[in-house]
């Protein structure tokens, strides 16, 4: 479980001590709470706690000057190399709540009700908010792979 | 055939693609992309993208997991935890002197209360900060969640009248505690300040009341005729101790009437 949840904080966070931070905090909140020992769902209880302990995170930043990391920008990166950035690049364009929904259901595997269950909204929200997400992740993507044909 | 069917919506491509389409409906929407082929792009690049996420942070899950999240580490750090809110009560206790009063006379052993005030300022700080749904049974079901905790507990329950204070009673839920269950309710104020009395059994029949904080949270506690109760809310000591004072008043007042 702690290997997934670090996989959905780094894809979250992008920064690798961020997202650590992030699953150090979930894990520490979950071994106070009581809830373990009542069962029930503890894995989509613990993407939940991540997910509202990132946005806590974000709101908190949001108050404070911005600082985008810089991106590598290498010309001569692989294909692999450029999709991988360029994945990375468009999920930090995503819209918080679009952004989880996508890691969670595309990386994570989890269904919808889950992610309803762990966003607490209804399910075609959810689905709302994949359709948006996968939207722009996509023109996203295809606007990097093609910048010279991008006409205004 | 398939063409006297229900177009295929956006929605039921996703819900293709993740595996949550009706299995019946698959098939409609398997001949539907072979006759639109943007449809066809569309989930194909879905697919793509979610192939191109996997190869970018599946390598996560193969990495070693740092020492810091070990959970034989944050365990050690929970006991750590712990032993600073008993140093932290002890040294109000000293410091405090005269403030905490004495209630019948017997002195706890520190450790007597280190599960209580621990489970209690945890639940304190899970709950207070639920906007939807703090408690279980709301406080305008005044009755039937003293019977219903009382029941479940095993010793009198009794939601305290703390309207004095400004504080109407939100609610409250039941909770495993140290050796069994445990009840918790929850108060609210007009600015919104929230205070949580918790009691569970306790193993010293009584003690006299304790103060301790815990970064902005603070508690009152103490035991009396076997129950333990902890106050706990914002760390300002004069206000929790109104608070519990009026609490254990009114627990006194009902055992008195009830015996």
């Amino acid at each position: 479980m702690i290997p997934a949840l670090r996989r959905y904080a780094r894809a979250l966070a992008r920064d690798a001590d961020i997202a650590d931070d992030l699953v150090q905090d979930t894990l520490v909140r979950a071994l106070r709470s009581e809830r373990l020992f009542l069962g029930g769902d503890v894995r989509s209880w613990l993407y939940t706690i991540l997910t509202n302990l990132n946005k806590n995170r974000r709101r908190s930043l949001a108050r404070r000057p911005q600082f985008m990391p810089l991106l590598e920008n290498n010309p001569d990166a692989s294909g692999t190399e450029a999709e991988s950035r360029d994945i990375a690049r468009a999920l930090s364009t995503l819209v918080e709540e679009q952004r989880a929904v996508l890691l969670l259901v595309m990386l994570e595997g989890l269904s919808y009700r889950e992610v309803a269950d762990i966003q607490g909204v209804p399910i075609g929200t959810v689905m709302s908010r994949l359709a948006r997400a996968r939207a722009h992740v996509k023109a996203s993507l295809e606007g990097e792979r093609a910048p010279l044909r991008r006409v205004k | 055939m398939t063409d006297r069917k229900i177009p295929v919506t956006e929605d039921e491509l996703h819900a293709y693609v993740d595996r949550e389409l009706p299995a019946e409906r698959r098939s409609d929407v398997e001949a539907w992309l072979s006759t639109h082929p943007e449809d066809a792009e569309r989930v194909r690049s879905w697919r793509a993208m979610a192939d191109v996420l996997h190869a970018r942070y599946d390598s996560v899950v193969n990495e070693p997991v740092p020492r810091r999240l070990e959970l034989e580490q944050l365990m050690q750090q929970r006991r750590k935890w712990l032993y600073g809110a008993i140093a932290a009560s002890l040294l109000a206790f000293v410091a405090g002197g005269g403030t905490g009063w004495l209630a019948h006379g017997a002195v706890a052993s520190p450790s007597t209360f280190q599960d209580f005030t621990e489970d209690a300022l945890d639940a304190h700080r899970l709950y207070v900060v639920e906007v939807r749904h703090p408690v279980e049974v709301p406080g305008n079901e005044r009755a039937h969640l003293q019977a219903w905790l009382t029941k479940r507990c095993g010793w009198n329950v009794r939601a305290p009248e703390l309207e004095t204070t400004g504080l109407k009673l939100v609610g409250g839920r039941l909770l495993p505690g140290p050796t069994g269950p445990a009840s918790f309710l929850m108060y609210e104020s007009a600015s919104g300040e929230r205070f949580t009395i918790y009691t569970a059994k306790a193993t010293t029949e009584t003690t006299q009341m304790r103060y301790t904080a815990q970064e902005k949270d603070g508690a009152m506690f103490w035991a009396d005729r076997g129950v333990g109760y902890v106050v706990s809310g914002a760390s300002d000591r004069q206000r929790l101790g109104q608070v519990a004072r009026l609490v254990y008043d009114q627990a006194e007042k009902a055992d008195k009437n009830g015996s």
